[in-house]
């Protein structure tokens, strides 16, 4: 399973990996943001949490698509499947694979792309520890859907629609966090967060290893 | 209850029970929606809390159709009985017509109410979200191509959505105290009073009957459906 983490995170830093596009792309959208809004930086540090928590859902969701659907149609998944490890654990090492490239980077670049919105300082931990605990939880529900698409020729179009829904709590409570600061109130966000993420890694494999059995039987 | 589950002898049941359920369903509605015009006027809302009638129970039926068919396609995963699945699939677009119905009332009620079409209040947003799920369980049911396969990625996203449906709930009505307080007027009043508990409650009664009406009429369709499909394989 090592060998398999450390293959993932190697492709997707490879040309046609999603890290660095997911990155990018993450850049991309909070810099656009303004663009649309306004220079009006007190209007843009008030929205910047919840800006900076959907470009992260977005940009995460971008190289979802591609998780399990290039090793399904190269034979790796068969094999991964073969393998004496089960599935479930395959699921959950893809995972963390996928958080280590998309979100840990969205998170660590979080902090300059805040400075953009004019975010006060004080709101900056917040801002971190909200996407360093919410962001495995994109990846793993993001999995889910991965994992039921991978056999659908156009799935990254069906991804988002199903699975942007379901991260709604973690969109809520993340951009909550942020907001709890800057309002000068202290409210459980992080918590929950915290509380939502970890549901999500935990329960995120056994529904993802049940995808790719389905997908794998046909 | 696997007994019943045989299609044939589902096929026969449902379909000396459908006309029964329907017209229970017809005069359910017809008095409802008759105590409902007849209800006089709330003291504080006028003939608006008429719209209560058609919106609480789509509401109900809506989340009600969600339960249902998270239930079937957990009997069609665990059981793998093409039944089940078929209840599944016919469920979804019920659910998400009556999550639509109930935004659109709820919204038509919201204008006199609140003054606008629209609120972020947590029960609206709650059920937008709902919708969205509806809508994206469909679309996966009709991107996956191989029938076996498509029951079997949908029942799980039914299920991811079942456990997740709670936790969003929880977490828009935290997000709404946060943004809003306590400014949002509570639809209905204080309290409800006979003569408005009694036509609810025919319309509820209705709804659901016809529900379940639509529910086998398209569970029948599926099973004609696929019946055709396996001849027109055979003939060729």
């Amino acid at each position: 399973m090592t060998a398999l983490f450390f293959r993932d995170i190697r492709l997707s830093f490879r040309a046609g990996g999603g890290a660095m596009l997911a990155l990018a792309f993450f850049a991309s959208v909070a810099a656009l943001v303004p663009l649309g809004i306004g220079p009006d930086l007190k209007l843009l540090a008030r929205i910047a949490g919840g800006v900076l928590w959907i470009a992260a859902a977005l940009s995460a969701l971008l190289s979802l698509d591609r998780l399990f659907q290039a090793d399904f149609e190269d034979g790796s998944l068969d094999l991964i499947a073969l393998a004496p490890q089960s599935l479930e654990v395959a699921a959950a090492t893809k995972i963390a694979a996928h958080w280590l490239t998309t979100g840990l980077p969205l998170t660590v670049l979080s902090p300059l792309l805040g400075l953009l919105f004019g975010l006060p300082p004080q709101a900056y931990p917040a801002l971190v520890l909200s996407l360093l605990l919410g962001t495995p939880a994109i990846s793993a529900i993001g999995a889910v859907g991965a994992s039921l698409t991978l056999s659908i020729r156009r799935g990254g179009l069906i991804l988002p629609l199903i699975v942007l829904p379901l991260l709604s709590p973690a969109v809520i409570f993340g951009a909550g966090a942020v907001l709890a600061v800057l309002d000068g109130l202290s409210n459980g966000a992080l918590g929950l967060l915290a509380a939502f993420s970890l549901v999500a890694v935990v329960l995120a494999p056994f529904a993802c290893a049940a995808g790719v059995r389905l997908n794998l039987a046909g | 209850m696997l007994r019943y589950a045989n299609p044939k002898r589902f096929m026969d049941l449902s379909g000396a029970a459908l006309p029964w359920l329907a017209g229970a369903a017809a005069i359910f509605l017809v008095a409802g929606f008759y105590l409902g015009f007849a209800a006089p006027p709330d003291y504080q809302q006028g003939d608006t809390v008429k719209i209560m009638f058609v919106h609480v129970p789509a509401a109900w039926v809506a989340m009600m159709a969600y339960g249902l068919m998270a239930l079937s396609a957990a009997v069609g995963l665990i059981y793998r009985h093409p039944l089940a699945d078929a209840a599944a699939k016919a469920a979804a677009p019920l659910g998400a017509l009556f999550t639509a119905l109930a935004l659109v009332t709820g919204s038509l009620w919201g204008k006199p109410m609140w003054g606008a079409w629209w609120v972020w209040d947590g029960r609206l947003t709650s059920f937008l979200i709902l919708l969205l799920i509806y809508l994206g369980y469909i679309a996966l049911w009709n991107a996956i191509e191989d029938e076996t396969r498509a029951a079997r990625a949908t029942a799980i996203l039914a299920l991811v959505g079942a456990v997740n449906l709670p936790i969003i709930e929880f977490s828009v009505r935290w997000w709404t105290t946060l943004h809003q307080g306590e400014s949002i007027l509570r639809p209905g009043g204080p309290s409800i009073s006979a003569v408005f508990l009694w036509p609810l409650f025919a319309m509820a009664l209705g709804y659901t009957l016809l529900f379940f009406s639509l529910w086998i009429v398209r569970i029948r369709t599926e099973i004609l459906e696929r019946r055709a499909r396996s001849l027109m394989l055979g003939l060729s």
